[in-house]
């Protein structure tokens, strides 16, 4: 038992009176040996983050503690502690860091200065020797201009910049166990691939025993030394990561691998319809926002530059990029969300750049939209009918055929046609997804684009999406322009994709090929940024 | 951030205040349109006082024979000379009257201002720390009651408790007159009058201010850097001191800024109760005198005043949020 | 929207203020049935302390307290509720098309809304009033000016956030105009705090207005709590009841509102409750 760095026995954690399970965490059991990534996977609601917490006694109280098993650590269970002798390990012995680096620092403080605290909190060191420990830390964690960094107040660093930060402070005193909640799942996939390369690189150099959670099987492949499968408050399986993912043994984890987009490119098919249905040519926007008494002062993103694609009838591009690329920008200057600075758009030889408001009323329903976050895409207080029948209705269907066919649409997606009368807050997040693409076809469009439409659900709900995606394309003979930040997932939609950066497009051809040869530095960097890419190609 | 430029953001932010001026000063003109009689006898003090050839000059010197809006930029170039006019009622250039009264409302504004703002803060803290106990409870519940309670009404009230009943401070005024009291003893005599307008004006803010800070302290601790900093190892307390307090603080700096032109407002009521001789007992008399012009003038200072305390409150700011772009 | 009400009146604070307003709502309508007699009419000897006769006692001119109180429920009610409705409909209007439209309308807007805001409000109802001299609806005009720019500023914000919203692209989308967008996506969605802060405007709208009518600025020739407070103030020596009396009714239903918008914003934004 020597090399267990942290042993959980038979874990309970329970959950309010209120909610709709007794127990978020359900007798775990689980061993975190020295110098190992040990990887907690699992979907939402599996009561994995719950776990997390309970280790360092930071579960949101009084409604949700343990009330049950041991955690035992260095000889002591941490559920048996006093709060003094919890404090004593916390960020000394065991250290976390968390999901969203946006709010994990206190706003008013530098940088410095908070990770300064946890060496005040623990060590008798003096102020010197703090300081230069603390530069040590923002060199250890690849930060540029440590001096300049420790003065800084997060609102002046990037969302990388900041998780370096919470990285150097649960590093500060090397302590024998990180717990790491979601540490990646807030950043850009290149952002993604340089912290996992730290966390593990850190880890090797210390000898750290790090408890990783996540919900991306990639990144399990990309980082884990053992897995832990959480379904429910329960462990489902576990084992060496190899093991696991080569061969899981449980039905849920054989499901959930079964899940895991691979980045097999889809192909162009042979009888694929060379018609051109949309046509953007030299396309550009500029954002302006003003600043100042009416609009004194602006300041200027060019968000699209130059831009042209052709869309073929029943086709589809995925333009992949980051935050910031714009990728969204370019999608809602197509669907006429955002009026165009320059260029031409057409869609069937008709050009709908340009048109006002009202002009375009008469054109929208050939371009329809699934959008990203199904919580809020639907109207919580209409009816997911009336939400349905909206746009015929306004097209001069009458209501009760609206109804009708909508009742139809919802039965194509998969529900049940009585959901016309429930509203969306009965639903969940996959269904009201459903629910967004049935309000998309009811007007029997062209041309769907699709803004990251299941970047927002679960890994076992994205597939069934995305299925359904591309059964509805196939009989419906839609174009979709489909947009997303993960190569896989486009991979598995779309047969041509277009890779965005910068509000350029800087590589754009048939998934295979590009999949074959990517040419642009950025889309080789994108396509080393997948985590768990050679597991990923393995599943074929 | 660079204390260089901080001087750059006081001139910006004072133009951005002209505006303001402007459209009290145009609000000003509208209004004395709107009074009964014409611009000239209104400025004159409508009911009469004013000897007729002073109010055929003002006509000409108004150009009420001209369109409205020359006549607007008449009062604009008046009022930009401050040239406020002169009440004849009471016998003075309105300006002077102003700056005579200011001092006794400043002061009490001040002495509300560190009260309620202190004692608020305090109080809201220690709400917070005692969330869900008893104490916690009396806070709260004594500060929704004094939240509800009409400002003149506590006046009438401490009047009646501590002047009438127990005669332990003065029932009106700023000082003793007919003492004549020099140096320090003046000082202990105005300090001694001053007690209850200052706890009057005070109890509602005060009141406003605890639960704002209460909520406000509840709110940040429930933030992802709490969690961060408990999961350093940092206590309870240290916690808040070093992390919350100051996060919780602003949104109570804001309300304090937001509030001057209420405290302005509550300080014509109060100080027709204790009179006090300040521009609210100004205010009043000449509500009652009809005094029009004078009114105006009090109003035109009042707004003055805030838009002033408001820019402090921003200065301020700058230093407690580094988030502000001063640059 | 179903556990509203259980849950909206198993809070005792509401249901203590809900009673009392409930009580006031009934002396207010019947209020020419409990005192069927003129609040202005004299009818005993001045400053006559509680008694069988008159409950609340008499005042400086022998008029009867307790008819003056009931009759002043209705005067308060009446004027800070329409006070009320004004600058919430005013409110709202200027917020909504502020925060749909934006550019360069939204600059204007709440440029023209800060400047409401910064000025000293009270101070300007009181010019307001002088000026317009003072009467019922100048008293209800001058309310609701200086009570709209917090209403603004609220649907503007909420306005924005909804907006945002992807349904609100979704019906862009279909093809629905923009009037048809804000009355029937946006709007809706922003009820629960245009509720909450316009409950208790209606607060402040009564305090503004006792304020006013204690200074001598209320309606002529209507009986109102403040109104009866500003007659009794210089015979606080001699009938302390005067004074004390309509200003505990003032500061019970201030109270009561406070507390009934406190616990909707409780139950329709349950965000601090399980803290």
């Amino acid at each position: 038992m020597t090399d267990v760095a942290l042993s959980i026995q038979d874990l309970q954690v329970a959950l309010p009176a209120w909610s709709d399970r007794q127990r978020a965490v359900a007798g775990v059991s689980l061993d975190i040996r020295r110098e190992e990534i040990l990887c907690i996977v699992g979907e939402s609601g599996s009561g994995k983050s719950m776990m997390g917490k309970a280790i360092l006694g930071l579960l949101p109280g009084p409604h949700v503690r343990a009330v049950g098993g041991q955690i035992l650590f260095e000889g002591r269970d941490l559920l048996k502690l006093s709060a003094e002798e919890l404090r004593a390990i916390r960020g000394c012995r065991i250290a976390m860091i968390f999901q969203e680096p946006m709010t994990a620092l206190n706003p008013l403080m530098r940088v410095g200065q908070q990770i300064e605290e946890v060496l005040e909190l623990h060590t008798d060191m003096t102020q010197a020797q703090r300081r230069a420990r603390v530069l040590e830390l923002i060199r250890d964690v690849h930060l540029p201009e440590p001096e300049r960094m420790v003065q800084s107040y997060p609102h002046q660093l990037s969302g990388g910049q900041r998780q370096r930060i919470v990285i150097a402070m649960a590093l500060a005193l090397e302590p024998a166990l990180i717990i790491a909640d979601e540490p990646t799942t807030a950043l850009d996939v290149t952002t993604q691939a340089q912290i996992l390369h730290l966390i593990k690189e850190l880890q090797r150099a210390h000898g750290t025993a790090v408890l990783f959670i996540t919900h991306d099987f990639g990144v399990v492949a990309e980082i884990a030394d053992r897995v832990a499968v959480m379904r429910h408050g329960e462990v489902v399986e576990q084992g060496r990561v190899s093991d696991v993912l080569e061969a899981p043994e449980a039905d849920y984890t054989k499901a959930l691998v079964a899940a895991v987009p691979g980045l097999k490119p889809r192909v162009i098919e042979p009888d694929a319809k060379s018609k051109v249905l949309l046509r953007v040519t030299n396309l550009e926007k500029t954002y302006r926002t003003s600043t100042g008494w009416f609009g004194a002062k602006t300041r200027e993103v060019q968000a699209v530059k130059n831009i042209s694609l052709d869309l073929k009838r029943e086709s589809s591009i995925a333009l992949v990029g980051e935050s910031g690329s714009g990728k969204s920008t370019l999608a809602r200057c197509i669907i006429g969300l955002e009026s165009v600075d320059g260029g031409v758009i057409e869609l069937d030889g008709e050009r709908i750049s340009g048109r006002t408001r009202a002009e375009l009323r008469p054109l929208r329903k050939h371009i329809q939209m699934v959008f990203q976050d199904p919580y809020a895409s639907l109207n919580p207080r209409q009816r997911v009918g009336d939400i349905i029948a909206l746009g015929p209705t306004l097209n001069g269907v009458s209501r009760e055929q609206a109804l009708e066919e909508a009742r139809e649409l919802l039965r194509l997606v998969g529900l049940k046609p009585d959901a016309v009368d429930r509203y969306p807050h009965e639903f969940s997040g996959g269904q009201r997804q459903r629910i967004g693409i049935a309000r998309a076809l009811a007007v029997k469009p062209k041309l769907i684009v699709a803004d990251e439409p299941v970047s927002a659900l679960d890994v076992s709900v994205q597939k069934q999406v995305l299925d359904l995606l591309n059964d509805l394309r196939k009989s419906f003979g839609l174009s979709l322009l489909f947009i997303t930040h993960d190569l896989r997932v486009a991979a598995t939609v779309c047969e041509e994709i277009a890779i965005m950066q910068r509000g350029e497009i800087v590589e754009h051809g048939p998934t295979a090929d590009i999949f074959a040869a990517p040419t642009h530095p950025y889309t080789r960097s994108l396509f080393d940024a997948v985590p768990g890419r050679d597991w990923i190609s393995s599943l074929g | 951030m660079s204390s260089g430029s901080l001087g750059g953001y006081i001139v910006r932010r004072l133009t951005q205040t002209l505006p303001v001026i402007l459209g009290v000063v145009i609000v000003n003109f509208l209004l004395l349109q709107l009074a009964p009689g014409d611009l000239a006898t209104v400025l004159a003090g409508e009911a009469g006082g004013a000897p007729k050839e002073y109010i055929d000059e003002l006509r000409a010197r108004f150009g009420q024979d001209q369109p409205v809006y020359i006549q607007l930029f008449y009062y604009m170039r008046n009022l930009l000379v401050l040239d406020l006019g002169f009440s004849f009622r009471l016998g003075a250039p309105v300006l002077d009257l102003l700056l005579d009264r200011l001092w006794p409302t400043l002061l009490l504004m001040v002495a509300t201002l560190i009260v309620s703002l202190g004692l608020g803060i305090v109080m809201g803290l220690l709400a917070a720390l005692w969330v869900r106990t008893w104490k916690d409870t009396v806070i709260s519940v004594a500060a929704i009651i004094v939240y509800a309670t009409p400002l003149f009404w506590v006046g009438l009230m401490l009047i009646l408790v501590f002047s009438i009943r127990l005669n332990w401070f003065p029932t009106s005024g700023m000082e003793d007159v007919v003492a004549f009291h020099e140096g320090w003893d003046r000082v202990v005599d105005i300090a001694h009058h001053l007690v209850l307008p200052t706890v009057t004006l005070s109890l509602f803010y005060l009141a406003l201010y605890a639960r704002l800070m209460r909520a406000s302290m509840l709110e940040q601790r429930g933030l992802d850097y709490v969690v961060t900093a408990r999961a350093k190892g940092q206590s309870e307390r240290k916690i808040t001191t070093r992390h919350v307090f100051r996060n919780a603080l602003l949104p109570v700096v804001t309300m304090a800024g937001v509030q001057t032109g209420g405290l302005l407002g509550g300080s014509v009521v109060l100080e027709a109760i204790f009179a006090w001789p300040g521009l609210g007992q100004l205010a009043f008399q000449s509500l009652f005198a009809r005094d029009y012009n004078l009114l105006l003038g009090i109003f035109f200072l009042s707004a003055v005043l805030v838009v002033i305390v408001n820019l402090i409150v921003d200065v301020i700011y700058v230093f407690l949020d580094p988030r502000i772009r001063i640059g | 929207m179903k556990t509203f009400w259980p849950r909206f009146l198993s809070n005792p604070r509401v249901f203590l203020g809900l009673v009392w307003l409930g009580l006031l709502l009934i002396v207010a309508i019947t209020a020419n049935q409990l005192a069927p007699i003129d609040p202005f009419a004299i009818v005993g000897r001045p400053m006559a302390a509680p008694s069988p006769e008159f409950w609340l006692g008499t005042d400086s001119l022998g008029r009867d307290v307790m008819a003056g109180l009931i009759h002043g429920t209705r005067a308060t009610i009446l004027i800070a509720v329409v006070a009320t409705l004004i600058a919430v409909g005013f409110g709202t209007f200027v917020g909504a098309v502020a925060g749909y439209y934006g550019g360069l309308i939204d600059d204007i807007l709440m440029r023209f809304t800060e400047f409401f805001q910064t000025i000293p409000s009270f101070l300007f109802a009181i010019v307001l009033i002088a000026v317009l001299t003072p009467s019922a609806l100048n008293l209800i005009i001058a309310i609701a000016t200086v009570s709209w720019p917090p209403i603004a500023r609220v649907v503007r914000g909420e306005v924005l956030t909804v907006k945002s919203r992807e349904f609100v692209q979704a019906a862009v989308l279909a093809g629905q105009g923009d009037a048809a967008i804000l009355l029937k996506q946006v709007l809706p969605n922003t009820l629960s705090p245009l509720i909450v802060t316009g409950s208790l405007l209606i607060a402040t709208a009564i305090l503004v207005e006792s304020a006013l009518s204690f200074l001598g600025l209320g309606a002529p020739n209507v009986m109102s709590w403040g109104f009866m407070i500003g007659a009794g103030r210089s015979f606080l020596r001699q009938a302390w009841w005067l004074v004390t009396i309509p200003g505990v009714a003032i500061l019970l239903t201030v109270l009561a509102i406070n507390l009934i918008g406190e616990g909707l914003n409780d139950t329709l934004n349950p965000r601090l409750s399980d803290l």
